[in-house]
């Protein structure tokens, strides 16, 4: 297992914003991690990704404790948030270049890297120009690469297609199962019912709780409905 | 924010209407008295009741005397000659030399008139107990005091002024940058990112700030060519010992900017806060008023204040010539708090949450 959680919570104040979750993810596992707006799943995942210390509970990712590691989980994951944060002020090579040198990639290694993933994502003609200047869904494939870069064996992204054309959301799941047949393990949080369904298995959280977990497939006959859409709103509405 | 926008300007409004005094007080007083008779007690006993000045020390000689004024422990040196009390009862007039510490021209003028009302006040009593029926038919003699203005002889207010502007500049420009450069990258969100990110809190501070010390000591530079051409400052002192302390200075102002964007979430926030303290020290750095006219509470809080240091290094290097040794005691006090502003920065800045 590569994501182990125990009973992990984060309360702020009164607030239990993560109550209690226990869930396990294997390795090259599409694991979907979704739930309404405000029912605790990025303050999860940044539990998980080393920056947010929980309240309590249990958890390692990578083989790494998130209370006593943090730093070592950080050299094993790529990330994604939800606002999109390569430097928009740099060029896409530039970007590439940053990210690589901070995971300790060596020269030649970020050169011959990015000249791979600048020919996979089709920028060749707008490599040397700002990243501030692309259209979203552009910038969410490079971040996604960027994430990438260092060879994770989890990447977690943050509602990483929030905001695209529905064209460009089937091209970044292209990435994602070309990343999972690599055996990189993918967490993913989305509003996007139709993406749940090609996740391997889909956890639901609901005020702070994981209310179900299963296979797409599993989830619509316990529900009995035909999409996951349905067992949201079924799950969402209690 | 709310508590804030109501609370800092009225600090401000206290302390600053208190310590912001263009009034010359406390002047720092010695005196070199080659008589040593009744006469030459008497004058120093008037300066010594005297509000405006604080007699600190009699010097045994003019050499030991020039010397702290070259350290800048005193402003003024009233240097009594031998013979005072005889010369006075007998010839009818003396001359005292007044030596007056005048970097800051307009208080060493007001000094001036202090100076000479003092002794124009003793000299009046001593020649009515002098007088004898028979001088009758002289003129009413008297004591001449001859100031001699030192480091600035001219009394020009802009030898004055720009090296205290100068570094105005390097601090506000390399304050406000740093501050807002790391509250920027958390409204952007590539904060967290770089905090997912295996890089080491040294590396990101270090990365985030070296830039910002180039670009101060480039203004340095600037600004000191600018000084030299356009307002021909004098500039007595090494350079080397100038940039030497700018070097470590700017590395306390960096400091500062990241702790107060470690403490704000907007870059709107961080420009407040930043302002504040840049208002209170501007005014309590010894640029417009001397600190030693302050009250003594004010005089306190300057202690805390990096812009008073740099100042009067700036100005004991380029209009004193003072050397790496002069500035020792200075460049030590600006050297720890670097060390502990930047030690609470970084122990500040948290990765995780």
């Amino acid at each position: 297992m590569v994501i182990e959680v125990e009973n992990l919570s984060k309360v702020f104040g009164d607030f239990k914003a993560v109550n209690q979750i226990s869930f396990e993810v294997g390795k090259g596992e599409i694991f979907g991690f979704l739930g309404a707006n405000g029912a605790g799943k990025t303050t999860a995942m940044k539990m998980l990704i080393g920056i947010s210390s929980p309240s309590s509970g249990k958890a390692t990712v990578a083989g790494f404790d998130v209370y006593k590691n943090a730093e070592d989980i950080k050299k094993n994951i790529g990330y994604m948030s939800q606002k999109f944060a390569l430097y928009d002020d740099l060029t896409i090579k530039e970007n590439i270049t940053f990210f690589g040198g901070i995971y300790g990639l060596s020269r030649s290694r970020i050169k011959e890297k990015s000249e791979l993933l600048i020919n996979e994502l089709g920028l060749q003609d707008v490599a040397k120009e700002l990243v501030g200047s692309l259209p979203l869904g552009w910038k969410q494939k490079l971040s996604f690469s960027v994430a990438l870069l260092h060879e994770p064996k989890i990447i977690f992204l943050d509602e990483p297609t929030g905001g695209v054309d529905p064209i460009t959301r089937r091209q970044f799941w292209e990435l994602i199962y070309k990343a999972a047949n690599k055996g990189i393990t993918v967490f993913v949080t989305t509003h996007y019912m139709d993406e749940a369904e090609y996740c391997d298995r889909v956890s639901i959280m609901v005020d702070g709780k994981i209310e179900a977990l299963d296979t797409p497939k599993k989830l619509k006959e316990q529900f009995n409905v035909d999409s996951m859409n349905d067992v949201f709103l079924k799950l969402a509405r209690g | 924010m709310l508590p804030l926008i109501f609370v800092l300007p009225l600090i401000q409004l206290i302390v600053l209407s208190n310590a912001a005094t263009f009034e010359v007080k406390n002047i720092a007083f010695s005196y070199v008295d080659n008589d040593k008779t009744p006469y030459s007690r008497g004058l120093i006993e008037k300066f010594e009741a005297s509000t405006f000045f604080n007699v600190l020390t009699s010097f045994p000689s003019q050499e030991i005397a020039n010397s702290a004024m070259l350290r800048g422990e005193v402003d003024v040196i009233l240097e009594i000659p031998l013979h005072f009390e005889r010369d006075l009862s007998k010839e009818k007039k003396t001359e005292l030399l007044v030596i007056i510490n005048a970097i800051d021209g307009a208080a060493a003028g007001v000094e001036n008139v202090y100076i000479n009302q003092i002794i124009q006040g003793f000299n009046k009593n001593a020649q009515a107990s002098l007088i004898k029926p028979s001088d009758l038919k002289y003129p009413y003699k008297s004591i001449t005091s001859i100031p001699s203005f030192w480091f600035n002889e001219t009394l020009n207010y802009k030898t004055f002024m720009v090296p205290g502007i100068l570094v105005l500049l390097v601090t506000m420009i390399t304050l406000f940058l740093s501050g807002m450069n790391i509250v920027r990258e958390k409204e952007i969100g590539t904060l967290e990112q770089m905090n997912v990110t295996p890089i080491k809190k040294h590396q990101f501070i270090i990365g985030k700030l070296f830039p910002f010390w180039v670009l101060g000591m480039g203004l340095l530079t600037i600004g000191l060519i600018i000084g030299k051409a356009i307002f021909n400052v004098p500039m007595l002192g090494s350079i080397g010992v100038m940039y030497f302390y700018t070097s470590i200075y700017i590395l306390v102002i960096l400091g500062m900017g990241l702790f107060i964007s470690n403490f704000t979430d907007t870059q709107q926030q961080a420009m407040f806060i930043a302002w504040f303290f840049v208002v209170i020290f501007i005014l309590m750095s010894g640029l417009f008023t001397p600190i030693e006219s302050m009250p003594k509470w004010a005089q306190i809080i300057t202690e805390f204040n990096p812009i008073k240091y740099f100042v009067e290094v700036m100005r004991m290097v380029m209009l004193k010539g003072s050397s790496l040794a002069d500035i020792a005691p200075l460049l030590i006090k600006t050297l720890i708090y670097a060390l502990i502003i930047n030690g609470l920065a970084i122990w500040s800045y948290k990765k995780t949450s």
